[in-house]
């Protein structure tokens, strides 16, 4: 009986080793998005290529449409340039957010690689950004005909993350507003 | 060539390990002497070549060797040089090598100073420690090496040191941290060597304790210097926050803090053995438990490395092969027997043991809010953090009542205490101490807080309580003072105290009476905090070796005399194109002043955030004094070498070896 008493730190670790185990297959940083389901919060900023142009969120039209946020410090937006490129050519509008960047730079880069956006909102502060909780770029949302945030991308668009996550999401959209129309 | 031979040293250095881990134990299966001699030359063979492996890295670094991916990540020309050579420990696998090299130092360190210790038992502990060292290499070399290359095509320039890191806190903190933790794998040898022998006797503490208070020492200096780094590095004006990382350096040092008060006892009453040994496995396994919390990603917090599975995976495994194996010995090898001798309730042994309850049961609180996030979500109930007013509620009404031990355990006496002296002795400063923590906080600040009351009357009763005690014991009987008659480990342990007494003031004046104010600031505008008149004159364009910076220019007076002059700056890091607040700060005694920008509003306005913060350098200073304290006690002349007692004391081990 007393040696039992001695066995207790060893099935105290057992327990909590096998929770740590579990832990490394949880990600704690996959915090669902506080903003899927928000609207688009609201902005009154320039644009990048437009002169003194002010856009608020008005200005964002679309059936759906996509909020890029990209930076010319960013590798990755270098790198998902050219997709949303194509993914603009097939008809989907994309906005930018030109994320606390200089208006030199970007507008050197838009030139330089070509402007998928219909227009890039020149975030300088960073206070969109922050309302849109982004950690860093590039990030993408999808928002839909009502304004709202239905997705969240962090990452790199490509081929793959395209068709995965975007395409099921946007074909949702479509038969909400067939269904909408309809009524 | 100079990347191939760091990794190729290391190598090296895992061989020596494995030997080292290996051969002096058959040596004392097989009583063959020589085998056990080869423990200390292997040991050294090991600190050689970590050494030698961790110096061709920092070369390489030096040298801007940008084909190395480590480099490259972690590096920059424009880096200056005193940040290249700490950058070799900013990322996650040259941290590694500097564990790996921290813990063949503490081996050879124990291989050169214990010659007068039993040969066998020294054997016993370094073939342990070269286990642990090799676990950590292993996880060095296969999951996370410093040394990989990038070729053929290589970068010219490299992405730059995390700007947060570019700071003198972050080339003192990391060392005297792993040297902390590390530290703690000493004491956790001594005691699985100690299982191993079944000798876990007065001599078996007394060799382990000054390890141990070195390695707490070194743990409490690299703790402050995290939060004073974070304090004036991060421009949050915080100096601890609870955060995963944070407590996963705070548990060990609490349980260290358990472990030092309970060797004592084993080494001088033979009390509490298996307690003692079970806290020496704690106390690394917290380390070890802080790593993988750190290194895997498996908890959310501000300062975690880079996360990969893979990595997890491997440090969990090794945590395990550690824990389990060390808790397996203990649950069969530990002492049946109860101990020798007795004490009464009123007693030091008891108050030491409370104490230490005490102690076990703050760990257990940081653990269970540190955890309680991923326990939460491994049983699928959702995503909830931990944050700090559950560590306040829980944490300081127990280091309150530890507190109020700490001022009775010293005046106590060992076994048996009549019950009635040490109230006689302590029962007016106890009285005293309830007046002054009553009074404080009406003639501080005008207003009655509770919480100050406790933390000032605490502080006050320590002071007391310990200057009662000390001057009892320098006072010979025929009244003249002697300040040699108590050991120096007696004084270690008033300075000590003392610390915490300082500590507990910082830490109650600041939270108490810190003011703050978040304001918009034009060019030629004023503000008032706390008697404090803070006056913007503008901002200057300023250039460092790889940033530029806007700097804001305030001056400070008080009663019309200007005290301070700031430059608080917002540096913009060029490579890694990473905003960063350098706040400004003058320092005294009693306050400090800290300015923070914020962002720039139109019309050359800025958003500011001002702090007047009373007494927090108290926080460093009594960081300083505990660390102090516990090198005292270590350095004291019982734990060094006795010529005379060694030969008797070699005969007498080899004996129970032979039984």
């Amino acid at each position: 009986m007393k040696r039992f008493v001695l066995f207790l730190p060893l099935l105290l670790f057992i327990v909590l080793g096998v929770f740590l185990y579990k832990g490394l297959f949880l990600n704690p940083q996959a915090m669902p998005s506080a903003l899927e389901g928000q609207p688009v919060p609201a902005f009154k900023l320039l644009t990048v290529r437009q002169g003194d142009r002010v856009v608020t969120k008005a200005d964002l039209k679309g059936d759906f449409y996509l909020l890029n946020v990209w930076a010319t410090w960013c590798a990755g937006c270098k790198i998902e340039h050219p997709y949303l490129l194509d993914i603009s050519k097939s008809g989907v509008p994309i906005y930018g957010v030109n994320y606390r960047d200089t208006i030199e730079d970007s507008s050197k880069w838009l030139q330089d690689y070509k402007d998928p956006y219909q227009f890039s909102i020149f975030d300088v502060n960073g206070d969109l950004g922050v309302n849109l909780g982004v950690y860093g770029a590039p990030e993408t949302f999808l928002i839909d005909h009502q304004g709202i945030i239905r997705m969240r991308y962090a990452g790199i668009i490509d081929t793959n993350s395209w068709q995965v996550k975007f395409m099921p999401l946007i074909a949702t959209i479509k038969q909400e507003i067939a269904q909408e129309k309809a009524l | 060539m100079i990347p191939e031979l760091g990794n190729f040293a290391l190598i090296v250095g895992l061989a020596f390990a494995i030997c080292l881990s290996v051969i002096p134990l058959v040596g004392v299966a097989s009583n063959n002497l020589n085998l056990v001699r080869y423990a200390r030359p292997l040991t050294f063979g090991a600190f050689f070549f970590t050494l030698l492996s961790y110096v061709l890295l920092t070369v390489s670094f030096i040298n801007d060797d940008f084909s190395v991916l480590y480099i490259v990540k972690q590096s920059n020309t424009l880096l200056p040089l005193q940040y290249k050579m700490a950058a070799v420990f900013g990322g996650h696998e040259g941290s590694l090598v500097l564990w790996v090299l921290m813990l063949t130092t503490w081996a050879g360190a124990l291989a050169v100073s214990s010659k007068q210790l039993d040969e066998a038992f020294v054997a016993r502990v370094l073939s342990v420690l070269g286990m642990v060292i090799v676990g950590f290499m292993l996880f060095t070399l296969l999951t996370s090496n410093p040394f990989e290359r990038l070729l053929p095509n290589f970068p010219s320039e490299g992405r730059d040191l995390n700007p947060l890191l570019q700071d003198i806190g972050l080339i003192v903190h990391p060392p005297m941290l792993y040297l902390g933790w590390s530290g703690f794998s000493v004491a956790f040898a001594f005691a699985i060597a100690a299982l191993m022998t079944g000798r876990m006797d007065a001599a078996w503490a007394r060799w382990t304790r000054p390890w141990t208070l070195a390695a707490w020492s070194f743990l409490t200096i690299g703790i402050a210097l995290g939060s004073w780094w974070a304090y004036y590095e991060l421009g949050w004006g915080g100096w601890w926050f609870w955060d995963p990382v944070e407590n996963a350096s705070f548990m060990p040092w609490i349980v260290g803090t358990a472990l030092i008060h309970a060797l004592s006892v084993t080494e001088q009453r033979g009390a509490f053995r298996n307690w003692t040994v079970l806290l020496a496995i704690s106390a690394f396994s917290l380390s070890l438990l802080g790593t993988f919390l750190v290194r895997s990603g498996v908890i959310n917090s501000v300062h975690s490395f880079a996360s990969d599975p893979e990595r997890g995976m491997f440090i969990l495994m090794l945590l395990c092969i550690v824990i389990v194996g060390s808790l397996t010995l203990f649950a069969f090898r530990a002492s049946a027997l109860q101990g020798t001798s007795k004490f009464e309730f009123y007693s030091k042994e008891t108050f030491i043991l409370a104490g230490n309850i005490g102690l076990v049961t703050a760990t257990a609180t940081v653990l269970l809010g540190t955890l309680y996030p991923l326990l939460v979500d491994a049983l699928g109930m959702g995503k909830i953090s931990v944050g700090p007013p559950y560590y306040n509620a829980v944490f300081t009404p127990i280091i309150a009542g530890l507190v109020v031990l700490m001022g009775i355990a010293p005046v106590i006496r060992w076994k048996k205490n009549k019950s009635g002296t040490f109230r006689k002795e302590l029962g007016l400063i106890a009285l005293a101490s309830i007046g002054f923590g009553l009074a404080f906080p009406l003639l501080y600040g005008g207003e009655f807080i509770g919480w100050v009351a406790v933390g000032m009357g605490l502080a006050f009763w320590l002071v007391t309580a310990t200057l009662k005690n000390a001057k009892n014991n320098i006072s010979n009987s025929d009244g003249r003072m002697d300040f040699s008659r108590p050991t120096q480990s007696y004084w270690g342990m008033v300075v000590a105290h003392m610390g915490m007494a300082v500590a507990i003031v910082g830490v109650t004046m600041v939270s108490y009476y810190e003011t703050q104010l978040d304001v918009r600031m034009d060019v030629g505008s004023k503000v008032e905090l706390s008697g404090y008149e803070f006056v913007f004159e503008g901002m200057k364009d300023v250039k460092g070796p790889n940033y530029s910076a806007k700097q804001g220019q305030f001056r400070v007076f008080e009663a019309g005399n200007e005290v301070a002059f700031l430059q608080p700056e917002r540096r913009n890091y060029l490579v890694q194109t990473m905003g960063m607040t350098e706040a400004g700060i003058d320092s005294t005694i009693t306050r400090d002043l800290f300015i923070a920008l914020g962002d720039p509003l139109d019309n050359e306005a800025w958003a500011v955030r001002v702090y007047v913060k009373p007494f927090i350098n108290l926080l460093w200073i009594a960081a300083a004094l505990i660390a102090f304290g516990g090198f005292m006690c270590m350095t004291d002349r019982r734990y060094r070498a006795k010529k005379t007692a060694t030969e008797t004391q070699q005969i007498d081990s080899a004996n129970t070896i032979n039984v």
